[in-house]
């Protein structure tokens, strides 16, 4: 047995689009300062190097055009992966996305696929203010024809980029900044994690906690403070909105009979709320309790350290919660 | 909801900067090559473009077509003229105007027709409609319902076309309402700094849905706009299909050999208004007059019988076969079954 390789979320990122953009010269990846700069995050050191600027394109500021561009590219023949630097910069590529992306496959009666990812960041925490700091995953899963995957580990991060690069449906790839610095072991040879395809992070028997991205590290330290008090928590990590593995977070809401579901992002109209709702409607019978919701504050992301500490869960208000369901 | 609509400004400065392209334009023979093959092929899908277009307006008069439907009739000589320039491997990206396009692409008038009356046979399966046609087999990014959504596409094929080595060239056509659009200027900035090859086709009908191009365009100069990124620019008669060819052959082996972007405005008219059912108060008798005048149709007609001696015998042929092929399409289409249930959900996902 080889030693277990441990990567950072980061580098398994990187691993995952060296090999893909060796096995397959049609992979290009577009976008700020990806090429000779290497990534705001280092998120991309090494590819221009490697590649040239045929297919590591470096374009000015201007995504709406820029995005434009992988759509068309995708829609004849190449698999561009087009980096949006932060998630809050997505309402400028949405006209593309939503009205153009998403639609192709649809509007052209199948004929014609746009078999882009779109790879931006999500997530608070690091004091980047109201317009750094956003996470627009929800608005993103509302639109017909698009995929989300939201990796939480490094692992995961790996498999789920190379099957988003092989999948021929628009993906967008939605990265917790936070998260870069994880490491995890990464599984030897072609790692591929399918989309749809949930992940038992812990099981536990008196609660399901559904948490999303970085929610799931904050899950996993709740459960631990739980279990010390003799409360034990099931934490299920969707990792794709769409599609969503509806049938491994029932079948866990059937075994606890209580679910909590978390996410950073603002609470109104959010993933929470529709995932909770598929709870209830699918599982009502087993539940002993009113599915519980946990997210981000109503509010712009606020700058200070210590509002900022405010506007989302963490481990503490995830504990808290568990404890007044079961109270 | 009520534009101000000027019906006087327009006209003038469109005719004025008409003219204008017209002084530019030497008085030579506009002879493109000699192959009156060539010739006979453009006149006969003008004369395509234009029957089909007045047969959707007659059954959108009558009701029969769900929606709106934006027609191109007027504006053939941009159509064909650019079009007729490209090889089967080339792009384009069309807009909401765009039947026209597709048809001089190469798309079945049946299909495109079924599409219109959002029928099962139509290229999206009736889940399209008239303003997103997407025909890939014919090298059509697809007609577009997003002023300016079509630009970019056409300059992503544009960079597949690189990373390919493949040769091929893409076209964007837009109105003059995307030329204030942001997204145009991005990507002619990137298309120059690329040297992508793209031709930027503005087909400049005076009018941005109800409202006059000088009414909400700055500085007096169109070309400047894609001057001001080094690519070149100019402006020919959109009503002359010849100086249309002309000009889009020169661009497209530019583009072809590596010599990167050019943008080409053409001056033309829409005969009929924003949609079908427009009523155009914002139109005036001599604009219509003087339009009506350059019609592209007759004009061609009239020198393919000065220059090559084509009879008007042979071109009437032509109008009766072009006349035929749609009357079958609007009868297929009429009688062809609505999309069935389940095509609803079918393609959201692959």
């Amino acid at each position: 047995m080889a030693e277990p390789r441990i990567l950072t979320y980061r580098e398994a990122v990187l691993e995952a689009l060296f090999e893909e953009m060796r096995t397959n010269a049609d992979v290009v990846i577009i976008g700020e300062d990806v090429g000779a700069a290497g990534g705001v995050f280092k998120q991309t050191e090494g590819l221009f190097a490697e590649f040239g600027a045929s297919r590591v394109i470096d374009t000015p500021i201007s995504e709406p055009g820029a995005f434009g561009m992988a759509v068309g590219a995708a829609m004849s023949g190449l698999r561009p992966v087009f980096e949006v630097m932060f998630g809050d910069f997505m309402t400028l590529v949405m006209d593309q996305l939503v009205n153009q992306a998403a639609k192709v496959r649809y509007m052209s009666n199948g004929t014609a696929k746009v078999p882009l990812v779109l790879r931006t960041t999500m997530g608070l925490g690091a004091n980047l203010g109201p317009q750094h700091s956003q996470s627009f995953h929800a608005w993103a899963a509302h639109v017909p024809g698009l995929k989300i995957a939201i990796p939480a580990t490094p692992a995961d991060a790996k498999g789920l980029w190379k099957a988003a690069i092989r999948d021929d449906d628009p993906v967008l790839i939605f990265e917790d900044r936070l998260l870069y610095t994880m490491k995890g072991e990464i599984p030897a040879g072609d790692h591929v994690v399918p989309l749809g395809q949930a992940r038992t992070v812990r099981e536990g028997r008196d609660v399901t906690l559904v948490a999303i991205g970085r929610m799931v590290e904050f899950a996993e330290a709740a459960a631990k403070l739980l279990a010390a008090e003799g409360i034990e928590a099931e934490i299920i990590d969707p990792r794709t909105l769409v599609p969503f593995d509806t049938e491994t977070v029932i079948a866990s809401v059937k075994r606890t009979h209580r679910a909590l579901v978390i996410d950073g992002a603002p609470r109104a109209y959010g993933v929470t709320g529709e995932i909770a709702a598929t709870i209830a409607e699918e599982a009502f019978d087993w539940l002993d309790a009113p599915v519980g919701r946990l997210a981000g504050a109503n509010t712009p992301v606020p700058f200070s350290r210590s509002l900022e500490k405010l506007a989302r869960p963490d481990a503490e208000t995830i504990a808290r919660q568990v404890r007044a369901m079961l109270g | 909801m009520a534009k101000p609509r000027k019906p006087v400004a327009k006209p003038k400065s469109h005719a004025k900067s008409h003219a204008k392209a017209h002084t530019k334009a030497p008085a030579r023979k506009p002879r493109v090559d000699q192959d009156v093959g060539v010739y006979l092929t453009i006149y006969r899908q003008m004369a395509l473009i234009r029957a089909f277009e007045e047969a959707v307006r007659s059954l959108a008069t009558s009701g029969l077509v769900p929606g709106l439907v934006h027609l191109c009739s007027g504006q053939e000589a941009t159509n064909v003229g650019v079009i007729s320039a490209l090889e089967p491997r080339d792009m384009i990206a069309s807009h909401h105007r765009g039947h026209g396009h597709c048809l001089a692409r190469g798309a079945e008038p049946n299909l495109l027709m079924a599409e219109i009356l959002g029928k099962a046979a139509g290229y999206g399966g009736g889940r399209s409609g008239s303003m997103h046609v997407i025909d890939l087999e014919h090298g059509n990014l697809g007609t577009n319902g997003i002023v300016g959504g079509g630009i970019p596409l056409a300059c992503g094929a544009a960079l597949t076309a690189r990373a390919r080595n493949s040769g091929a060239v893409s076209v964007c056509f837009f109105g003059d309402g995307a030329l204030n659009q942001g997204l145009l200027h991005e990507c002619m900035n990137m298309a120059a700094i690329w040297k992508l090859a793209v031709v930027f086709v503005c087909e400049d009908n005076g009018y941005g849905e109800f409202t006059a191009i000088d009414d909400v365009t700055a500085g007096d100069s169109i070309p400047a706009r894609g001057e001001v990124f080094g690519i070149p620019s100019r402006t020919v008669d959109g009503m002359d299909v010849l100086a249309v060819r002309k000009a889009a052959l020169a661009a497209v082996t530019k583009a072809r050999k590596g010599g990167g972007p050019s943008f080409l405005i053409c001056n033309t008219w829409r005969f009929g208004g924003h949609h079908v059912g427009d009523k155009q108060d914002y139109k005036d008798d001599a604009e219509v007059k003087a339009w009506r005048a350059k019609d592209p149709l007759p004009r061609f007609a009239a020198w393919l019988a000065k220059h090559h001696g084509i009879s008007a015998r042979k071109l009437s042929h032509i109008d009766q076969t072009v006349a035929a092929q749609v009357a079958s399409a609007v009868d297929a289409g009429r009688r062809a079954p609505e999309p069935d249930s389940n095509a609803l959900d079918r393609h959201v996902y692959g």
